[in-house]
């Protein structure tokens, strides 16, 4: 899918709702079923990202920028990627998360699977290669609010899978992660993970159904 | 369309992680445009390399990054449209490859009555548009590697199955197969290959080195 695409206007994230980031619609959805780990809420990247989309709030970026810049470093790295290399992509992909959050949409990808699009395409131009896109869906009229079941979802996918990868044989594993850092060839890369995507998959069908309807 | 041939899971899962040839990822970006099972399953294998990186564990930025980078903050000016993409009657990324829709295409005969239109890509891999007259067969060939084919109009028949608009087929070096056009509607496809193909009864081969097919 293509994650950079959509507009997708929240009017609960709206300026005039400044307490976006205090517990808000997607926050109250959150704690909800969900056991907090070593005591502490983790942090809600998801309103961090959107208090950068419709304020350009640097605080909230620094912080986005705290988390993933280091792990997008790693990803590289990890790749081959030299370190000045990969230290200039990571600041080319944070300046790109930057300009290009009004593009972000919480409904359809957690803001990890979104960093991590952008930093596979960076990945690729620096090894000037090319990547064609699919094509954009128009996910309908702007102002048409997100599900906030959906926006709760999508951003606790990544912490599921987190934790299922973990779970995996370690051979697997490594599979797994080595085929996303971009030491597999397609040759070498097995589509079996022992992941649960089904739950995913669905989740965005439901979603394409229901956009389908829509345009009619 | 009704799309019963899709992309196999570990070519999807190559292009979430941006490993494919770009021959082959323009197959798999056109194929996503139009079928929305693959779509979803590309978002799950996207949101799998999203938990990859979370996961990680970090290496630090050197000191001052993140001072540098809030510095041009200002500078940097907001995106909030994608660029726009040409509209037509073929899906987006293929038309980027055509420079137009399929009457820009430059065919070039390849005897038969078949037809070929190579379209620019990295030599990792290549990638073509084929017209195959209806009820045409395209001769047989072998395969040394992998080859994706996308039917775009008509459809084909081989040993294994019936291939229609937006169907791909996925061949690697255990099948030789004999697609042959259906009858009613010349077959128009896109065919990725990573090795030459290497038609028996077509071609010569030195015409095939001439022809790049």
């Amino acid at each position: 899918m293509t994650l950079d695409a959509r507009r997708v206007e929240i009017p609960g994230a709206r300026p005039e709702t400044p307490d976006y980031g205090a517990p808000g619609v997607v926050h109250a959805r959150r704690t909800q079923g969900r056991t907090v780990e070593n005591g502490s809420a983790e942090e809600d990247w998801t309103a961090l990202l959107i208090r950068v989309r419709d304020r350009q709030d640097r605080a909230a970026f620094a912080q986005l920028y705290r988390h993933f810049a280091p792990r997008v470093k790693a990803f590289l790295m990890k790749g081959g990627t030299g370190e000045a290399l990969a230290e200039e992509c990571v600041q080319d992909v944070m300046a790109t998360l930057w300009q290009k959050a009004a593009l972000f949409d919480p409904a359809r990808a957690s803001v990890a699977t979104w960093v991590f699009t952008i930093a596979r395409n960076r990945r690729i131009d620096a090894l000037r290669r090319a990547r064609p896109e699919p094509e954009d869906l128009d996910w309908g009229p702007a102002g048409d609010e997100p599900d906030q079941a959906e926006v709760y979802e999508a951003a606790q996918e990544t912490k599921r899978l987190g934790e299922a990868i973990a779970r995996l044989p370690d051979k697997q594993r490594v599979l797994i992660e080595r085929a996303y850092f971009g030491e597999l060839s397609h040759t070498e890369i097995a589509a079996e993970t022992g992941l649960p995507l089904g739950t995913i998959k669905s989740r965005i069908r439901l979603a394409l159904e229901r956009l389908r309807q829509q345009l009619g | 369309m009704t799309i019963r041939h899709h992309i196999p899971d570990r070519l999807l899962m190559a292009y979430a992680a941006g490993q494919l040839p770009e021959a082959f990822s323009l197959v798999i970006a056109t194929h996503v445009s139009v079928c929305d099972v693959c779509r979803a399953q590309l978002a799950a294998y996207e949101a799998l390399g999203g938990a990859v990186v979370e996961r990680t564990e970090g290496i630090a930025m050197r000191d001052g990054s993140l001072e540098a980078l809030m510095a041009r903050l200002d500078a940097l000016p907001p995106v909030s449209k994608t660029v726009a993409r040409p509209r037509g009657s073929l899906p987006a990324p293929l038309m980027d490859y055509i420079g137009g829709d399929l009457d820009s295409v430059k065919w070039r005969p390849i005897g038969m009555g078949v037809r070929q239109a190579l379209l620019p890509t990295d030599r990792s891999a290549t990638v073509r548009l084929l017209h195959i007259p209806a009820g045409a067969p395209v001769p047989d060939h072998g395969h040394r590697g992998l080859e994706m084919t996308m039917v775009l109009r008509g459809a084909f028949r081989d040993q294994l199955d019936r291939f229609g608009p937006g169907d791909v087929e996925v061949a690697d070096t255990e099948l030789h197969h004999t697609p042959v056009a259906e009858q009613g509607e010349d077959c128009i496809c896109l065919a990725a290959t990573d090795a030459p193909l290497r038609f028996t009864g077509m071609v010569p081969r030195l015409a095939q080195k001439f022809l790049r097919i």
